[in-house]
């Protein structure tokens, strides 16, 4: 993955986000959503304990954190699809507490799925006009008298198709979603959320699953939103991803907010190396696991985000890196070895 | 073996008042699983609560035949908003569990003797005719040819019920051509991502259970037209009759329901004709009783045949809709 590095111009980053001193839970100049002391426990796991967490307008923050940080069930508390235990939350100044997700999505902030929800029995022209807000047509009485919604009708087709020529799917507009390639669903799934046009655009790990060709577009499509003037919150574990285009990166982990930032600052936090990186970041996994020894027993030292970029940058530039290199016969031996334990 | 009067009989119910009624039934349904996804299988409830809507009305309240088609439909809207209220908000199979089981409670509450008064129990009503017939605009006397010579009331029935079809089916027409109909499939597929793009799911489901359970009651009128109202019809086999139907022609069809529904019963009316005869002839080794009784075994056997190599009905579209997701 580490190849899909960007080589296009750095995106413009927006800064100057928050007012006072980076912490977590630290003020914003102008936040679209204001969280308050929202738990939600699953049983005796408390899955999200945020006490306290502003979301800035009209930039791209990244949500990132370990695997059952809460990620997605904060995704869900605040577009309605979870009710919280305790806490409240605005979003543009309006309090969402108990509002059901359907009046969350009207009111601008959509969102799409970890596991995509393209409707595969509906074709890719119709999902499009599906993602259309207020249509008269969509009302039962009304939706009798097709004069009634017509004009409308083409207009929203115009929009989508005008969309679905953005995203490359232009020529897929009859065929049913379900034909359909994963990234392709993706693809179709942001689309159909900007037929709404939203205010606020949350994207539940919007990379998952996708080649890196098509992270790559993905990734602009994403920039666009922002320079459309609309406001993008996303999952993603690909921390390059993230410091490639998010202006703020929020980390969670155990259900709490662990660091806020800009993602230069946030990625040196120490608090995030641990918590999500983990000391052994750049340590062959089969050392990690114990199976055999450490190529250089080095590795194991922390180390700054800074440098691990660095060095990431730096291996996939490289046709074959050195650690695999040395990594390679103790591999082969770990293999075999395993066969014989199959035996 | 008399052929020709097997034919004869068989020909009489391509359109039948049951063939109709199970059409407008199947139709309801179809706008329930096939397009909305609800998986309904109290159907029978709906047509009883059309069919008693309509006879008790007359009897014990003395309204016009007319209002008592519409009491039957607003009958069959308050049972779907009951139904409705507590279930649509669950997973579908729970709405399945809850309707089979209202269906039955429908059917028991208008067999006891508590309401005897108004349903005559076990006995079911007869006798309303009078108001329907009296509207009649065809002249006394017998029309048609061939196997379907019928009577002026016997036409006014046809003719009345395949009114009712002709405007249940353009309704579903036009319906789900619209955004409204656009909704009612996405949600069939993942109310979640509908959701998430605005759209109350709940209403959009609660207007799907209204509208196929008002077509149910009127099913279930059309179906006491010609005769009278029996609790012993509304069982839960009716109800796998009309998902035979439905299943044949096609879930998320228009006309699926309509030609699944001729079909069914064209074919019900030959066993029921041709089995027996064979029986009497020695060439089945049955009895005559038990001959009437296997085409029932047959209904069970298509219904398994076509969910396995046909789900998506005869005309249905294999892309658009299968079982499982």
């Amino acid at each position: 993955m580490s190849s899909s590095a960007p080589k296009t111009a750095a995106p413009v980053k927006s800064t100057g986000l928050h007012t006072g001193d980076i912490a977590p839970g630290v003020a914003k100049v102008d936040p679209i959503i204001i969280a308050d002391k929202v738990t939600r426990t699953f049983g005796g796991l408390a899955a999200v304990d945020v006490d306290h967490l502003e979301i800035p307008r009209n930039a791209i923050t990244a949500l990132i954190g370990p695997n059952g940080a809460g990620k997605t069930t904060l995704f869900n508390l605040l577009t309605g699809f979870d009710k919280p235990n305790t806490g409240d939350w605005s979003f543009n100044g309006k309090s969402l507490s108990g509002v059901p997700a359907f009046r969350v999505a009207q009111l601008g902030q959509v969102r799409t799925f970890q596991l995509t929800k393209a409707l595969g029995l509906l074709t890719v022209l119709e999902n499009m006009k599906l993602g259309a807000k207020t249509q008269l047509g969509e009302r039962m009485l009304p939706s009798l008298f097709p004069f009634l919604w017509r004009k409308q009708e083409t207009e929203i087709e115009e929009k989508a198709m005008e969309i679905l020529a953005r995203f490359k799917l232009d020529t897929k507009a009859d065929d049913f979603a379900a034909s359909l390639s994963g990234g392709q669903r993706k693809l179709l799934e942001m689309a159909r959320a900007l037929m709404s046009d939203p205010v606020l655009v949350m994207l539940d790990e919007p990379m998952a699953g996708v080649n890196p060709a098509l992270t790559q577009s993905l990734l602009e499509h994403i920039l666009d939103l922002k320079t459309q003037g609309m406001t993008v919150l996303f999952v993603e574990h690909d921390m390059q991803m993230v410091s490639h285009i998010a202006d703020w990166v929020v980390v969670m982990a155990e259900g709490k907010v662990v660091s806020e930032g800009p993602p230069d600052i946030v990625m040196k936090d120490p608090a995030v190396i641990d918590a999500y990186l983990g000391a052994h970041i750049d340590t062959d996994l089969g050392v990690v696991t114990g199976r055999y020894a450490a190529a250089d027993g080095s590795k194991t030292t922390k180390l700054t985000a800074e440098q691990i970029t660095a060095e990431g940058a730096a291996e996939a530039d490289e046709v074959e890196p050195e650690v695999k290199k040395a990594a390679k016969r103790p591999a082969a031996k770990a293999a075999s070895s395993k066969k014989e334990a199959d035996k | 073996m008399d052929w020709g009067a097997v034919l004869n009989n068989t020909a009489g119910w391509l359109i039948s008042p049951t063939t109709i009624a199970y059409a407008i039934a199947a139709v309801g349904l179809a706008v329930h699983f096939g397009y909305g996804g609800l998986l309904n299988f109290g159907m029978a409830g709906f047509m009883a609560l059309g069919a008693y809507g309509y006879a008790i009305s007359i009897l014990s309240f003395g309204l016009p035949w007319w209002a008592g088609i519409i009491v039957g439909m607003l009958a069959a809207t308050v049972f779907a908003l009951i139904l409705g209220i507590p279930t649509l908000r669950l997973r579908a199979d729970y709405l399945a569990i809850v309707t089979i089981a209202a269906a039955e409670i429908v059917r028991l509450l208008f067999t006891t003797q508590v309401f005897d008064e108004f349903t005559n129990s076990a006995d079911g009503l007869g006798g309303y005719h009078a108001g329907f017939r009296g509207a009649n605009p065809i002249p006394e006397g017998t029309y048609g040819f061939g196997p379907w010579q019928y009577t002026e009331n016997q036409w006014w029935v046809r003719i009345f019920g395949i009114l009712i079809l002709a405007v249940v089916v353009l309704i579903v027409f036009l319906l789900m051509r619209s955004p409204w109909g656009r909704v009612l499939k996405g949600i069939r597929e993942d109310e979640d991502a509908v959701r998430a793009l605005g759209k109350n799911v709940f209403a959009y489901k609660m207007q799907s259970l209204v509208l196929g359970g008002v077509f149910g009651a009127l099913g279930g009128v059309v179906f006491a037209l010609p005769s009278a109202v029996v609790p012993a019809v509304y069982v839960t086999s009716l109800t796998f009759f009309l998902w035979t139907i439905l299943l044949l022609g096609g879930a998320a069809t228009i006309f699926g329901p309509v030609v699944g529904s001729v079909i069914f019963w064209v074919i019900m009316a030959f066993l029921d004709n041709v089995l027996p005869q064979l029986a009497a002839d020695d060439i089945l080794p049955i009895s005559n009783i038990q001959a009437a009784v296997v085409r029932y075994i047959f209904v069970g056997v298509a219904l398994l045949l076509i969910v396995i190599f046909r789900p998506q009905g005869i005309f249905g579209n294999k892309k658009e809709l299968t079982f499982v997701k």
